[in-house]
């Protein structure tokens, strides 16, 4: 059986990682003011007060702690793809420290809410969104460290 | 009050919620021949027509305005049609204020109605990557119940909110719209009742999460002079501000539809990320507009999308401190007889979401509690009303009306 083609499902939002690095979040951040974005701004800063158009792409940090967390029972509409038959997933919105902003994604699979909890720390990771056409269409997502919780960010 | 800023309504009418699946225009002309009986007035009497669009129907809705002016005929009335999603209503008064208040027409008719396809909200057809709406079911499976699941959990970390507590919150609103003619949903619920109901998005159940109407809600709005020569037997409702806010960066609150919040590293004298967001700032600027603070209201009709969602609002619009919602509600302060009861219509949990009605309904329901009409779920000595909303991408919206 062919190895499927893994193809990030939207263009230039992470690295995929491998060869020994970690894969990121792509944000841009302001060459004249600093403020960091996610998605990357390609074309406005979002700071009121600041008129540049000149960005560089940044990765975020690549851990981060929970802010908030909840589930997805019922399966969403298109254009979400989803398997058959559907499995549920969780879904956590997490802070990142460095850049001061929070970030959602999906948990991995196999954590339910019951595995998680506010101020929990979590890692990106790449993983599979869905399959098409020999496909592997892929995402970032958010995978809790062991013992999360404690310890230093 | 300065009086420079007030605008009468002479008229309020809706069209029962519900979901059938007919032409939204036909619940838009519904409550629009409601307000004008109200009022007294005609359709040949409006100057002008402003229309909260629906994007859901096609054209016809991009250009709601024009729509219900054809619907009602052809007079040459000035007319605008806005969408801001759910401020789209409060945005249509706003416009129709502003006209007024610069003497630029007397009297004006306000119409929003909506028909909605059953289920979720899913974005609008089409592929379109470069939409955050879009992108977040496709990439993440984000429906709007997950972003009103991500408050509740957070109320629930940060100030020990219950499932009880938000179950409550049905129970008592679910109350409320027992005797409004105009809901969808009457039916008194228990706790327990809707802690059996299917969990949709932990800690969210079913009978929490709004559902999507059909409706159509309007308003006839004049100068005071206007309303002092037209005369009519109730007492007089004014509008005495509208808040159309937007957010002040570094909105620090994760957003629906969005991927992230802003940051707030770079900014001098931001918060932390987590902190104060956009929705306190919403009825704020209300209050500040009509000279008036939070103490001084009698009721409100807040944007419940969630049982849980409706506990944020309490502290958002200045009815206790943060983190004293859920003693606010155990009171029974926010139900009817209590201090300041909150969605005395029953709110969105009765309701569900007609969009571009949803906000005019939130108004029209406070007109008919300042006046003393609302029969059955009326509060007593009603005399200040404010109602409070957000749409999509940051409009915020919220109205002051008082008798």
């Amino acid at each position: 059986m062919a190895v499927p083609t893994r193809v990030p499902a939207v263009e230039g939002w992470f690295t995929t990682g491998g060869d020994g690095a970690a894969p990121a979040l792509l944000g841009s951040r302001c060459e004249a003011c600093g403020t960091v974005a996610f998605p990357a701004e390609a074309s406005y800063c979002r700071n009121p007060d600041c008129e540049s158009s000149a960005f560089e792409t940044v990765e975020l940090s690549r851990r981060g702690r929970i802010w908030s967390y909840t589930d997805a029972r019922y399966q969403p509409p298109p254009p979400y793809v989803a398997a058959d038959p559907y499995v549920p997933f969780c879904l956590a919105a997490v802070e990142l420290a460095a850049e001061k902003l929070v970030v959602m994604g999906q948990v991995v699979d196999g954590v339910t809410v019951d595995d998680l909890t506010v101020g929990d720390k979590v890692e990106l990771v790449v993983d599979t969104l869905y399959h098409e056409d020999g496909c592997d269409y892929l995402v970032w997502k958010w995978r809790p460290l062991a013992g999360a919780g404690g310890g230093e960010d | 009050m300065p009086d420079d800023k007030r605008v009468a309504v002479l008229g309020a009418g809706m069209h029962e919620w519900g979901k059938w699946g007919r032409p939204f225009v036909e619940y838009g002309l519904a409550a629009a021949r409601d307000a004008l009986a109200d009022a007294g007035l005609g359709w040949r009497d409006m100057q002008f027509i402003s229309g909260a669009d629906t994007i859901r129907n096609g054209y016809p809705g991009f250009v709601s305005g024009a729509t219900f002016a054809q619907a009602l005929g052809w007079t040459g009335a000035r007319v605008s049609s806005v969408y801001a999603a759910c401020a789209s209503g409060a945005v249509a008064i706003a416009n129709a204020r502003a006209q007024i208040l610069a003497g630029l027409c007397d009297v004006a008719l306000v119409v929003g109605a909506d028909t909605t396809p059953k289920g979720f909200f899913a974005p609008v057809g089409g592929e379109r990557r470069d939409d955050p709406d879009w992108l977040r079911f496709h990439l993440m499976g984000a429906t709007n119940p997950t972003y009103f699941a991500l408050y509740a959990r957070r109320r629930m970390d940060r100030f020990g909110a219950t499932e009880e507590d938000f179950a409550q919150v049905k129970v008592k609103n679910a109350r409320h719209g027992l005797a409004n003619p105009y809901a969808r949903y009457r039916k008194e619920v228990t706790v327990d009742e809707v802690l059996a109901s299917p969990m949709v998005a932990d800690p969210l159940r079913l009978l929490e999460i709004c559902a999507t109407s059909d409706g159509g809600a309007a308003l006839v709005l004049s100068s005071l002079e206007f309303a002092r020569r037209h005369g009519g037997g109730a007492p007089l409702v004014t509008i005495d501000a509208v808040s159309t806010v937007t957010p002040t960066f570094p909105n620090t609150v994760i957003e629906m539809p969005n991927f992230s919040t802003d940051s707030a590293a770079a900014f001098a004298g931001g918060s932390d990320a987590g902190g104060a967001g956009f929705r306190p700032s919403i009825a704020s600027a209300a209050y500040a507009e009509a000279g008036i603070g939070p103490e001084d209201v009698s009721l409100a009709e807040v944007y419940d999308l969630s049982s849980a969602l409706e506990l944020d609002w309490y502290e958002d619009i200045g009815l206790c401190g943060e983190g004293e919602a859920e003693k606010l509600l155990r009171d029974g302060e926010t139900a009817l007889g209590g201090r300041v009861p909150v969605n005395p219509s029953g709110g969105l949990s009765c309701f569900g979401e007609a969009i571009p009605a949803q906000a005019i309904a939130q108004v029209c329901e406070c007109v008919w509690q300042l006046r003393g009409t609302a029969a059955g779920h009326q509060v007593d000595g009603a005399r200040v009303a404010v109602t409070a909303n957000q749409g999509l991408f940051g409009h915020g919206s919220s109205v002051l009306l008082s008798r």
